[in-house]
């Protein structure tokens, strides 16, 4: 979560001294999200995230080198440099996007759910989506789908609250997320998106069910994001008060808090920590500055894929 | 010399047999779609094939054009092959997101990373008095969009030898099915059948002028022709057959010869393919042109419903030899 943390605070900077540019979604606030969810996958399930995913691509474990190298564009980038910010890809990971239009992964997951199943694969795809997604039609069509033909996705369902500027209660007519997607015949329930113990509770208790049952299952994690949707947006529709209010629940120093409690946090691992992850930020931002720009030559590369299929 | 046998066979068997060959060849291969299975697809292309292969690999779907076909395309990046039916073109406007969204565009965003190796297989065109939102030609459409191969089958070989290279082709493939051809019937020798999905096709060989073809307008040229034969005028009719990527070769070859060019487009004539193959000829081989390229195509009206109407709407046979004829006439050389 730190590492989540720190390294989208470097990226504000970075984006400011105009090194990153385009669209830039931080999940600052809902760190908690990707990481408890993602101790409940396996290297061999599949992840398909959304716009808002710096978090779950390093939490996937794709380096903190290849993520940075993407936000600069650089050929070293984790998609060469031709996503960016929002279309972070690595196949090794099983990390399949990065997907910058609402609910336009939900479809993927359950085709690649749908392809483990036909090929008797024991897998879970694990796909992330916001609150937003849940009004697309999408939406709908895949939580029938996944119900109807019993594919292994876990859906897991970031509610901050907001579908960019508009308030949950002003764009869905009913607004517990979890009993929308039970009513597609899959166990489905709201957990505390702010607890991160509670997150992999939750989450490993639903992959379970996904890899044993061969079914889906659908998890709402209740969080909130402290920034702005994105670096183009002022911000101008939620209370100072509710953002601070939120604040309260940190996830970060709510875990560092109960680890202290248990102990097993000492009074110079933080520190300790905080070093190690500056480094690492440091040094992904130096080989990301000494990185390759494609060149323009080779414009028209990845259109179609190079070679026959794997 | 030995000579494959021949059996008669319509379009819609020609296209079954190549996905029944396709599912027997390849375990991953699998078809979904709206009644491909239980009904027999709406056209009936895929009747019996739910009793051969059952439920999993002829897999019915809900009326979720979104949901299926982007599941067809993570289930490609999964490691399958399918083929998607979308019932016709006029639905596929339900899936553009996930076409054009991520078909086209994750191979590119990924770096090249991703694969997504998808046969999309539809119903184009009009001619049956369905009225205007079951009567589109939206290939032009599609065929804008970077990352998507496109092709046209019009005829029985196509019909039964696309399938194989497209399903072997890394990339996603949307087939473009006209519901006028379904129920055409010829002969087709049987042994190996793959053709190739790279070239247009000459249907018929002429020195006086090049009609330019693709998918339902490919017999409207070749009638053309053969009125305009009548008349001493020889017409060389090119199918397109690949619209995206266009074989220019092909097309700028044909018309070096000819210097004269009509192109028939059942999509409409504002922005369209008939507009794109036209450009192409002025840029490539102006100075080759004796006369300035035609274009017939489908009249800038949604497709009524009465006959009459509908006809007049689509190109003809007759508006193509009016345009040849007043081309040779402008020119003054024959």
């Amino acid at each position: 979560m730190l590492l989540v943390r720190r390294f989208e605070e470097k990226c504000v900077e970075l984006y400011s001294a105009t090194k990153i540019r385009g669209f830039m979604h931080l999940c600052i606030g809902e760190e908690a999200v990707a990481v408890g969810a993602m101790q409940a996958l396996a290297p061999q399930d599949a992840i398909v995230a959304t716009y808002r995913e710096h978090g779950h691509a390093l939490v996937r474990g794709v380096s903190a080198d290849s993520v940075m190298a993407e936000m600069y564009g650089k050929l070293e980038g984790c998609s060469h440099g031709r996503g960016g910010s929002m279309h972070l890809f690595d196949a090794a990971t099983r990390f399949y996007g990065g997907n910058a239009i609402v609910g336009g992964g939900l479809p993927l997951a359950v085709g690649l759910a749908l392809a483990d199943t036909l090929q008797r694969r024991q897998r879970v795809t694990a796909c992330f989506f916001g609150d937003g997604a849940v009004a697309e039609g999408e939406f709908h069509e895949c939580m029938n789908l996944a119900a109807l033909w019993n594919l292994p996705v876990l859906f897991l369902c970031e509610n901050n609250l907001y579908a960019m500027g508009t308030r949950i209660d002003r764009y869905e007519s009913q607004t517990d997320l979890a009993l929308k997607a039970a009513s597609y015949e899959m166990t489905a329930w709201s957990v505390d998106g702010m607890d991160v113990l509670a997150v992999e509770e939750a989450a490993r208790r639903a992959a379970a069910e996904v890899r044993d049952g061969s079914r889906p299952c659908f998890l709402e994690l209740r969080t909130y994001r402290f920034r702005a949707h994105s670096m183009y947006d002022p911000d101008l529709y939620r209370d100072k008060e509710e953002i601070e209010r939120w604040k309260q629940h940190d996830p970060i120093p709510a875990l560092v808090e109960r680890l202290r409690a248990a102990g097993l946090l000492g009074d110079g691992d933080v520190d300790g920590l905080e070093r190690s992850i500056a480094e690492e930020i440091e040094a992904a931002i130096e080989s990301a500055e000494a990185g390759t720009l494609e060149p323009v030559e080779q414009l028209e590369r990845f259109v179609y894929a190079e070679g026959m299929p794997a | 010399m030995s000579v494959a046998p021949a059996t008669t066979i319509t379009y819609r068997e020609a296209m079954r047999e190549a996905i029944r060959e396709a599912l027997i060849a390849d375990e991953r291969v699998f078809l979904m779609g709206e009644d491909v299975g239980a009904y027999g697809g709406c056209f009936g292309v895929s009747k019996g094939l739910l009793a051969e292969f059952g439920p999993e690999r002829i897999r019915d779907t809900p009326l979720s054009e979104s949901g299926f076909v982007g599941a067809g395309i993570g289930a490609a990046m999964g490691g399958m092959r399918p083929i998607v039916e979308v019932m016709t073109v006029n639905f596929c406007l339900l899936a553009l997101d996930q076409i054009i969204n991520n078909a086209a565009t994750i191979t590119h965003m990924s770096g090249g990373q991703i694969q997504i190796p998808l046969v999309i297989r539809m119903t184009t065109g009009a001619g049956r008095q369905v009225a205007a939102q079951h009567s589109h030609s939206l290939e032009g459409w599609l065929a804008h969009i970077p990352g998507l191969k496109l092709l046209a089958p019009a005829t029985l070989a196509d019909a039964r030898g696309m399938l194989a290279p497209a399903l072997a082709d890394a990339n996603p493939v949307l087939i473009f099915e006209h519901g006028s051809l379904y129920n055409v019937e010829g002969t087709l020798s049987e042994g190996n059948s793959a053709v190739d999905i790279e070239r247009a096709a000459i249907r018929r060989t002429g020195a006086d002028v090049t009609l330019i073809a693709y998918g339902g307008t490919v017999p409207t040229a070749l009638t053309a022709a053969e009125q305009l034969a009548a008349a001493g005028v020889e017409a060389e009719v090119i199918d397109l057959r690949v619209l995206r990527p266009l074989d220019e070769q092909t097309i700028i070859a044909s018309v070096a010869r000819t210097h004269r060019a009509v192109v028939i487009d059942e999509g409409w004539r504002s922005g369209g393919l008939a507009a794109e193959v036209s450009a192409r000829i002025m840029e490539q081989a102006f100075y080759e042109l004796d006369a300035p390229v035609a274009r017939v195509c489908s009249a800038e009206v949604p497709m009524p419903y009465p006959r009459h109407l509908e006809q007049a709407a689509l190109p003809q046979p007759g508006t193509v030899v009016e345009e040849v004829r007043r081309m040779i006439g402008a020119t003054g050389d024959e």
